[in-house]
C-alpha cells in the first residue's frame, strides 16, 4: 500500500516545472510552458480572482496552453470575472466549473450554461466554496496573484490579500502546486503574507494585476429616493435596535446611509450608538463618517482602489500589517460578517411575496459572492447582543427568554422600481424560471425569505419579524411595494391594520417628511468631496474624477 | 411619445396662492412638473407626456394616490417625462405642490 | 410672471450650494438678488423645440434655456442659463433663439450687461442645421453687443462643460469665469478620440480630460479671466468683479489677441501633455496641480506670469 502517491506526483510536477525556472522564478514569456509542464489533464485548478483582484497574467497563460496535453480542467474559483475565464471553456481547456461570483460576465456565463458549454457544479457563496476547498474541491494547482515576491517565494499580497491565504492553505498542504504571478521581485518583501515554502513558482508579470474598483459609489449618482430609504433605515432600524456591528452591501442606498451618518445621524444624536464596527471593504463613502469619529473598527474582505494611503493613515480603524498597509482576508471577514455582526443591509434585484430575493434574471447569473453569508442568521451563534436579542424577541414574543434564539437583522433596501422601471417586487422570481431551464435542483436564491427581517423602500419599512403568518408577511411586503403590480395588488384594509400594529411604518410614522430627502443632506455629494474629507489621502481612480 | 390626461374632481382647494411653479428636469429617469393655478377650485388636472409607453395603469395609480393624499383643487400639473420611475414622479409632484403652497404677497 | 422653483437647500441652511450640482434655475435664482429674476418666455409659455417630436424625444417647457433679467447687487443684468441635464444643454432652434434675442435686446439697450451661464455639449444633433445657425447668430449677437458697449460674461462650471459651439461663443465673450469642474473646448474628448484614435486622446481617462480642458488648465494658459470655487456664491462675487472691469472692444484688441495666440502655439505647440505646459510656464510642482485645493491652486496660479486675454 502506498500512502504518498499524491506527494510523489506533486514532486514530479514541480520537477517538470523546474526546467523552466531559475530557482523559483519563471519569465513571463515562459508562463504557458510552465503551466503545460505542471498541470495535468482533468486537474482541479483554482485561478485566483474574485470581485476585486485577478491573476490576469496567469489566466491568459492558461488560455494559451496546448489543448492536446491539457484539457477538461475543473475550475474551482471564486470569481468568473475576466473574459479569459470563460474563453477557457470555449477553447476546451476547461469543462467543469464551481464558482461563487460572476459580476461582469453574468450574461455570457448564462449563455454558455444554456449552450451546454460549461458543466456547472454549483454556484456557491465565497465561504462555502472556500469550505469545499478543504473537503471535496481541493485544487491540484493554484494560480494566484501577489504584489511582490522575494527569491525564496515569500509573497507580499498587500492590501488586496483577499482569498490568497485560503487558496494557498488548501492547495499547498494537500499536495498541490502553487504558482504566483507578482508585480515585482524584490530583495525583501514588506511583510510576509504567504510563507515561501508554500509557493513553488513565481512569475514576474510585466504589469500589475488587475483590480476592479467595485466598492466605489459616486455620491453624485445618489438619488433623493435613495436618500429617503437611507433616512428610513437609520431612524427606523439602526436607531431602535442600536445596531453597532454590521455589514453593508455595495449599492447606492447603503452608500447613502454611510453619507448620512455625519449629518442626519448626527442630528438624531446617534453617534456612538450605531454603526461603529464593520465587516466591510474600505468603502470611500464611509470616509466622512470615519473622519467624524463614528467608526471604531473595520475588518475588510479586500481593499479598494485608491484607498491605500488613507487606510495606512487610519490604522486605528483598519487592520494593517507591520509595514502599515491593509491586510484584508476574505475568509475571515466573511466569518466575521456571519457570526459577529448583528445586521446585514443590502440591495437586491427581485423580492417575491415570501421575501425571497435574487439578483439572477433569466439572462444573467451574477452568482452569490458573500451576500448569502452576510444576509443569513448564523444558527451556530451563541453570544448575545442587544439587537440580536431584540430581534429574537420580536419574532417569538411568547418564547422562554433563556431559550430563545436571537435573530440577525437582515435588511433588504431598495426603491420599488429599479433601473429602466423594472419592479423590485415580483410574484415569481426569475431565478425559478432559470432553475427550470437549466434543470437545477436549487433556484439561485440570494437571501431566503425566512432570513429577511426587514424590507425598506421609499414607501416605508416592513418588519417581517412581527408577521405571524404567511398572509401577514405577504401583505407587509405588498404594503411597501408601492406602485408595482405587487404593491397595487395589496389588501388595503389588512395593510392598514399592519400599519396600526407597527409592522409597516410609513415615512410620516417615523417623523420623516419625504421632501426632506435632499442631496444637501449627504456629507459628500461628489467624489471630490470625499477626497476633501480624507485630507487628500484618498486617490480615486481616473474614471471617477471630474478634475 | 404618449400623452395621458387625468382629470379629478377633488374636495379641497390647494393651499397657498402661488400661481406658477416648476421643478425637475427632463433627463433620463427624471421629469419636469409645471404647475399652474388655472382651474376651478374643485378640479385638478394632470397632463403627462412620456417617452415610455404602456405604463398607463401605473401613472393612474400614482396620480390617484397623489390627489387622494393632498389638496390639489385648482391646479393643473403638466409633466414632461424622460422615463422617471414612479417614486420619482410622486416625489416631483409633492415638490411641485409644496412650491404652490407658498403664500406670495 | 415669476416661476416658483425649489432652490435653497432647506435641510442644511447656510451650507454653500455647489454650482456643478445645481440646476440652471437654482443657479440663476441664487446668482441674482433674491426674487429679482423675471423670466422671458418662461416655461408656462411652452415655447418648445419644434423638431424633437419627429425623433420621438421628450421636450422641455423652456427648451433647456432660461433667459430673463434681474439684479446682481442691485445692478440690472440680463441672464441666460443652459440646463446641462436636458439634452446635454445642447443648442437647438428655440434654445438658441432665446439667447440671440436676449443679446440683441442688450445691444439695443446698450447699458445692461449679459451673464451667460454655459452648460452645453454643443449643437443638438437632432436639429443640427438650426443649431449651427443659432451658434453663428449668437456669436454675431455677442460681438454686436460688445461693440455697443455691453459686457458679456460667461460663467462655466456645469456638468456638460462648454463644448462645441458653446466653446466658440465663450471665446467671443468679454470675460469668462470657470471653476475646476468646468471644461472649455470646441471638440469634446469623444470626438477627438473618434477622429484621432485612443492613443491621441483617451476620452475615458478623466484625469487627462480635465487637465487638458478643465478649469485649472484654462486658468493657467489664460483661457479664462477668473478661476472660481465651485459655489454659486463665488460665481456671484466673481461675476460682480468681472462686470466692474471690462475693457473696450476694438480692432486693436483683436490684433493683440491674435498675437497672444500665435505666441502661445509657438511656446507650447510641441508639448504632449498639459503638465509639460505648466512646467514650462514655471509651475513648481506641475504634476501636483490637479490635486490642489482651490486655495492651494489660486496661490500657485498667482505666481505664474500669465499673458492677459487681450480680446477681453
Amino acid at each position: 500500500m502506498q500512502w504518498h502517491k499524491n506527494r510523489d506526483a506533486r514532486d514530479q510536477r514541480i520537477e517538470a516545472g523546474r526546467k523552466l525556472s531559475a530557482g523559483k522564478i519563471v519569465d513571463a514569456q515562459d508562463a504557458t510552458r510552465l503551466l503545460e509542464a505542471v498541470i495535468c489533464k482533468g486537474d482541479r485548478v483554482c485561478l485566483e480572482g474574485d470581485n476585486q483582484k485577478q491573476a490576469d497574467l496567469l489566466s491568459s497563460a492558461l488560455l494559451a496552453v496546448n489543448t492536446e496535453f491539457i484539457s477538461d480542467l475543473h475550475m474551482v474559483q471564486s470569481g468568473v470575472v475576466l473574459p479569459e475565464h470563460l474563453d477557457l471553456f470555449e477553447r476546451g481547456v476547461a469543462t467543469k466549473l464551481d464558482y461563487a461570483y460572476s459580476g461582469p460576465q453574468s450574461a455570457r456565463i448564462a449563455q454558455m450554461l444554456f449552450g451546454g458549454k460549461i458543466q456547472l457544479g454549483a454556484v456557491h457563496t465565497y465561504l462555502e466554496l472556500f469550505a469545499r476547498y478543504f473537503i471535496d474541491l481541493t485544487p491540484n494547482v493554484a494560480l494566484i496573484a501577489a504584489v511582490s515576491a522575494d527569491r525564496e517565494g515569500n509573497l507580499y499580497t498587500g492590501p488586496n490579500t483577499e482569498d490568497t491565504p485560503t487558496v494557498v492553505e488548501a492547495t499547498a498542504f494537500k499536495d498541490g502546486v502553487v504558482i504566483a504571478q507578482v508585480n515585482e521581485i524584490v530583495a525583501n518583501v514588506p511583510r510576509v503574507d504567504i510563507p515561501g515554502d508554500r509557493v513553488h513558482f513565481v512569475v514576474k508579470a510585466d504589469k500589475p494585476f488587475f483590480v476592479e474598483p467595485l466598492f466605489t459609489r459616486d455620491p453624485a449618482a445618489i438619488t433623493e429616493t435613495q436618500i429617503l430609504t437611507a433616512m428610513l433605515a437609520i431612524k427606523g432600524i439602526y436607531a431602535p435596535y442600536g445596531v453597532k456591528r454590521l455589514n453593508h452591501g455595495i449599492g447606492f442606498n447603503t452608500a447613502a446611509i454611510e453619507l448620512l451618518l455625519p449629518t442626519f445621524g448626527e442630528a438624531l444624536g446617534l453617534k456612538g450608538r450605531i454603526a461603529s464596527h464593520f465587516a466591510l471593504n474600505p468603502h470611500p463613502a464611509l470616509i466622512p463618517a470615519i473622519e467624524s469619529g463614528w467608526v471604531e473598527q473595520i475588518h475588510s474582505f479586500g481593499s479598494e482602489v485608491g484607498m491605500d494611503d488613507y487606510i495606512r493613515a487610519r490604522s486605528d480603524v483598519y487592520f494593517t500589517g507591520p509595514d502599515g498597509s491593509l491586510r484584508s482576508n476574505r475568509a475571515f471577514s466573511q466569518v466575521a460578517g456571519l457570526y459577529a455582526c448583528d445586521m446585514f443591509i443590502g440591495s437586491t434585484l427581485q423580492i417575491d411575496l415570501a421575501g425571497n430575493s435574487s439578483t439572477v434574471t433569466t439572462t444573467r447569473i451574477a452568482g452569490f459572492g458573500g451576500a448569502p453569508n452576510m444576509g443569513s442568521d448564523a444558527r451556530g451563534r451563541r453570544h448575545p447582543s442587544e439587537p440580536w436579542l431584540q430581534a429574537g424577541k420580536e419574532a417569538d414574543p411568547a418564547g422562554l427568554p433563556a431559550l430563545r434564539r436571537g435573530r440577525k437583522l437582515v435588511v433588504q433596501i431598495g426603491e420599488t422600481f429599479g433601473e429602466k422601471n423594472v419592479p423590485l417586487f415580483v410574484e415569481k422570481l426569475d431565478a425559478i424560471a432559470l432553475a427550470e431551464k437549466l434543470n437545477l435542483d436549487l433556484a439561485p436564491v440570494m437571501i431566503y425569505g425566512d432570513d429577511v427581517t426587514h424590507i425598506v423602500t421609499e414607501e416605508g419599512i416592513a418588519n417581517l419579524l412581527l408577521c405571524r403568518d404567511p398572509d401577514e408577511r405577504e401583505q407587509a411586503i405588498r404594503g411597501v411595494a408601492g406602485y408595482t403590480d405587487v404593491g397595487r395588488g395589496r389588501d388595503k384594509s389588512m395593510v392598514n391594520q399592519l400599519r396600526d400594529r407597527g409592522v409597516i411604518q410609513r415615512p410620516e410614522d417615523l417623523g420623516i417628511d419625504p421632501l426632506q430627502a435632499d442631496r444637501n443632506l449627504l456629507a459628500a455629494r461628489s467624489i471630490k468631496d470625499i477626497v476633501r474629507w480624507s485630507g487628500g489621502l484618498y486617490a480615486p481612480p481616473s474614471k471617477f474624477r471630474n478634475w | 411619445m404618449q400623452d395621458l390626461t387625468f382629470t379629478h374632481e377633488v374636495a379641497e382647494r390647494a393651499t397657498g396662492n402661488t400661481k406658477l411653479a416648476i421643478t425637475g428636469v427632463v433627463a433620463s429617469g427624471n421629469l419636469e412638473v409645471l404647475v399652474e393655478r388655472a382651474l376651478p377650485e374643485k378640479q385638478c388636472v394632470v397632463k403627462i407626456r412620456t417617452t415610455v409607453r404602456g405604463f398607463d395603469p401605473v401613472w393612474k395609480a400614482v396620480v390617484d394616490g397623489f390627489v387622494e393624499r393632498f389638496p390639489t383643487g385648482g391646479l393643473r400639473f403638466s409633466i414632461n417625462d424622460g422615463g422617471a420611475r414612479p417614486d420619482t414622479v410622486s416625489l416631483r409632484l409633492s415638490q411641485a405642490l409644496r412650491l404652490m403652497e407658498k403664500t406670495e404677497q | 410672471m415669476s416661476v416658483s422653483t425649489n432652490t435653497a437647500p432647506q435641510a442644511t441652511g447656510a451650507r454653500q450650494v455647489s454650482w456643478y450640482e445645481a440646476s440652471a434655475r437654482t443657479r440663476v435664482s441664487q446668482l441674482l438678488d433674491e426674487s429679482s429674476f423675471k423670466e422671458f418666455l418662461g416655461p408656462q409659455e411652452r415655447e418648445m423645440s419644434p423638431n424633437l417630436k419627429s425623433f420621438d424625444l421628450p421636450e422641455q417647457f423652456d427648451d433647456g434655456m432660461i433667459v430673463g433679467r434681474g439684479l446682481i447687487k442691485r445692478m440690472p443684468v440680463f441672464v441666460a442659463a443652459q440646463e446641462g441635464r436636458f439634452m446635454g444643454g445642447a443648442f437647438g432652434e428655440v434654445h438658441g433663439a432665446k439667447l440671440t434675442g436676449l443679446l440683441r435686446a442688450s445691444r439695443d439697450i446698450g447699458s445692461i450687461p449679459v451673464l451667460i451661464l454655459f452648460d452645453t455639449g454643443g449643437v443638438r444633433l437632432q436639429e443640427a442645421n438650426a443649431g449651427e445657425l443659432a451658434i453663428a447668430e449668437i456669436m454675431r449677437a455677442v460681438i454686436e453687443a460688445r461693440i455697443a458697449g455691453v459686457s458679456v460674461i460667461g460663467l462655466i462650471g456645469g456638468r456638460a462643460g462648454c463644448y462645441g459651439g458653446g466653446g466658440l461663443i465663450a471665446g467671443c465673450c468679454s470675460a469668462l469665469a470657470v471653476s475646476e469642474q468646468g471644461r472649455i473646448s470646441v471638440s469634446g474628448p469623444e470626438v477627438i478620440e473618434t477622429n484621432r484614435g485612443v492613443e491621441e486622446f483617451d476620452s475615458k481617462d478623466r484625469a487627462l480630460v480635465w487637465r487638458t480642458m478643465g478649469g485649472k488648465h484654462r486658468r493657467l494658459i489664460g483661457g479664462t479671466d477668473a478661476f472660481v470655487d465651485d459655489t454659486i456664491e463665488d460665481f456671484r462675487e466673481t461675476a460682480l468683479s468681472l462686470l466692474a472691469d471690462t475693457r473696450p472692444f476694438t480692432l486693436q484688441t483683436l490684433h493683440e489677441e491674435q498675437a497672444r495666440l500665435e505666441w502661445r502655439i509657438q511656446q507650447f505647440g510641441t508639448s504632449a501633455d498639459a503638465i509639460d505646459i505648466w512646467r514650462s510656464m514655471g509651475v513648481d510642482d506641475a504634476a501636483a496641480i490637479p490635486e490642489m485645493t482651490y486655495a492651494q491652486f489660486t496661490a500657485a496660479a498667482q505666481k505664474i506670469r500669465r499673458p492677459n486675454h487681450a480680446a477681453r
